[in-house]
């Protein structure tokens, strides 16, 4: 399964600030993290696309991304030769004119996240929910993907 | 207001895998301070703001997943979100007010009447 994670361009994924002062923890956790964990889940290695996770039963396929603060109308799901694609605009709805900034660690901008799901799922049974900041998409899948239990006729 | 996260996680070895700090934006206003935090997966009955002498706790607890099937990829952090920030003693403490809407904690801080700015009429 290929998951391609979305940069927004000439933005780095270097941390804020206050991602440096917690470099050492990042380094300690590096040396104490099993290998596979690390890439995904380490702060620093990650870029500006929603953090995600999938999950599989025998009948679907569950996409979860963290998405705070959005409208839903601003999020976008769409299915595209076996790739789920979540894109949209994380919006500053809050006005920040003759105010101070103190911390801006949150981003705002412009993201697209692509899942390359490993088996066919019916187009027509996705849906989407948005509660608490986190997208869930559910993805049924295709008849030809569930596994089958054939009989054996013996005679 | 100082905002300098207290790096309680440093200090406490036990404690460090528990918690993980929101990213948050501050700003200040003439009336006062707003602070919002990023807590995807938290909802209001998971949320704890705590006032306690100078400093502000956040402290948000993820709601439980609802998810039966086997993970075949994850990168979501599943710790719970905490972080300390220390008050401007300008602000009222008893009029601290907070609210969360799809993730996002917002807490209103606002400054006691007596530093606010205010004209001073000339006889």
């Amino acid at each position: 399964m290929n998951i391609l994670r979305w940069q927004t361009p000439g933005l780095t994924a270097w941390p804020s600030f206050d991602g440096l002062s917690t470099l050492r923890n990042e380094i300690d956790r590096l040396f104490q993290a099993p290998l596979g964990e690390l890439a995904p889940t380490s702060h620093l290695l990650r870029g500006s696309g929603p953090a995600l996770d999938i999950f599989e039963d025998k009948d679907s396929f569950v996409v979860k991304a963290e998405l705070p603060g959005m409208k839903k109308e601003d999020i976008n799901v769409s299915l595209h030769d076996g790739s789920l694609s979540i894109s949209g605009e994380r919006k500053n709805e809050t006005k920040s004119e003759g105010t101070e900034v103190y911390r801006a660690e949150r981003f705002f901008g412009r993201f697209q996240r692509t899942v390359n799901l490993p088996s066919q799922v019916a187009a027509d049974k996705i849906s989407a929910e948005y509660k608490n900041g986190v997208l869930t998409v559910t993805l049924a899948k295709a008849e030809e993907a569930k596994p089958k239990q054939i009989d054996v006729q013996v005679n | 207001m100082q905002t300098t996260l207290e790096n309680q996680t440093a200090n406490n070895h036990a404690a460090r895998e528990d918690y993980v700090a929101p990213n948050v934006n501050i700003f200040e206003t003439q009336e006062g301070y707003v602070l919002e935090a990023e807590m995807p997966g938290v909802g209001k009955e998971g949320l704890d703001v705590t006032l306690e002498g100078t400093e502000i706790t956040i402290t948000g607890r993820r709601s439980p997943e609802t998810v039966t099937g086997q993970p075949l990829f994850r990168e979501r952090n599943t710790a719970d979100y905490r972080r300390v920030f220390e008050l401007d003693p300008a602000i009222d403490t008893a009029k601290v007010s907070a609210k969360v809407t799809q993730g996002i904690l917002t807490v209103t801080l606002p400054k006691s009447e007596r530093v606010k700015p205010r004209k001073i009429a000339v006889n």
